[in-house]
């Protein structure tokens, strides 16, 4: 199964009608968290806004996961171990106020895990990679690293009386 | 005889509005270890999804809404005089830049970390907090070295 999830907030079309169009061409299931606004999909099964526990529940049983490049999804991929494919919302295209998506896309591309798709027509080929990486659990030496620098600033704070 | 009084353990507020910038939050989590926490943020239902207990739920606002600051800046300072914090720590967003505020006004040392999604500059909340944060981060080396933040990794 394939989750696709474009966060609760703004509709994400250019996404939602290529995994509705790559929907068409296999029989593997897709779940679809396509936002707000509307979308036009045929072989999708659009969901809005889905309980933390489904989502946990579908994030962890999905094969792949294709997001928009949310950090709360991507949190969520390391969190369930999963494979995960990012599309960047461009500014360009009214998909995001600015372009922070492909800037985390550009930073994340290189030394992780995540898959970052520029251009939706490459879906398909990502999609069809048959042992996609899983993003690994728990905190990186990055993730230590600050762990570490603020336990050190707290420590030394001094007690209000 | 002397008695000697067992030193109290720190006491954090840790404040985010909900979504990414409480998720990361959540992430820094171990850094708070043995210290006394207090969570808020925006979103009711969050703190117990995630097992973050004491909470508290503040209004959220934005540049859009600023007529909320008044209600939100009352209910945060509420949660400041509760917990009485020596450290306040957010990663975002305006409410947060709001507790940091207050919470130097109380006497607590201010921690902002600006969110991981901030990969090319410093969002605009985290340059307005610039001016109440004793440790003022950023998640990216690049943005850190350009604005003058400090920098010691990433969530990511």
């Amino acid at each position: 199964m394939i989750f696709l999830t474009v966060g609760t907030q703004l509709g994400f079309p250019r996404l939602v009608e290529a995994m509705d169009a790559w929907a068409a061409t296999t029989s593997e299931e897709v779940i679809a968290q396509v936002g707000s606004g509307r979308v036009t999909c045929a072989n999708l099964a659009p969901r809005g806004m889905l309980p933390p526990a489904e989502f946990a529940g579908i994030f962890r049983r999905a094969r792949v996961v294709v997001a928009h490049a949310g950090i709360g999804t991507i949190l969520a991929a390391k969190r369930f171990r999963r494979p995960l494919i990012i599309v960047p919302r461009m500014a360009g295209l009214g998909e995001h106020r600015n372009d922070h998506q492909a800037a985390t896309a550009r930073a994340l591309e290189k030394g992780t895990a995540v898959r970052v798709c520029w251009e939706v027509a490459e879906l398909p080929a990502l999609l069809a990679e048959t042992a996609p990486e899983a993003l690994p659990e728990g905190p990186g030496a990055s993730h230590a690293a600050l762990i570490e620098g603020l336990r050190g600033f707290i420590a030394a704070a001094p007690l209000r009386r | 005889m002397t008695a000697v009084e067992a030193p109290r353990r720190t006491r954090i507020l840790a404040l985010a509005s909900g979504g990414g910038h409480w998720q990361q939050l959540m992430e820094m989590r171990p850094a708070f270890e043995g210290c006394e926490v207090t969570y808020a943020t925006t979103l009711a239902g969050l703190p117990e999804e995630f097992g973050a207990s004491p909470a508290v739920i503040v209004p959220d606002f934005s540049r859009s809404d600023l007529w909320r600051l008044p209600v939100a800046g009352w209910r945060i300072g509420g949660a400041l005089r509760r917990c009485r914090p020596d450290i306040v720590i957010s990663t975002g967003a305006l409410p947060g830049v709001t507790a940091l505020a207050l919470g130097k006004l109380f006497g607590a040392r201010t921690i902002w970390v600006d969110s991981v999604a901030n990969a090319e500059e410093m969002s605009l909340s985290g340059k307005m907090a610039r001016r109440v944060a004793d440790l003022w981060l950023s998640q990216w080396p690049h943005v850190a070295e350009e604005s003058g933040a400090g920098y010691f990794g990433a969530v990511l």
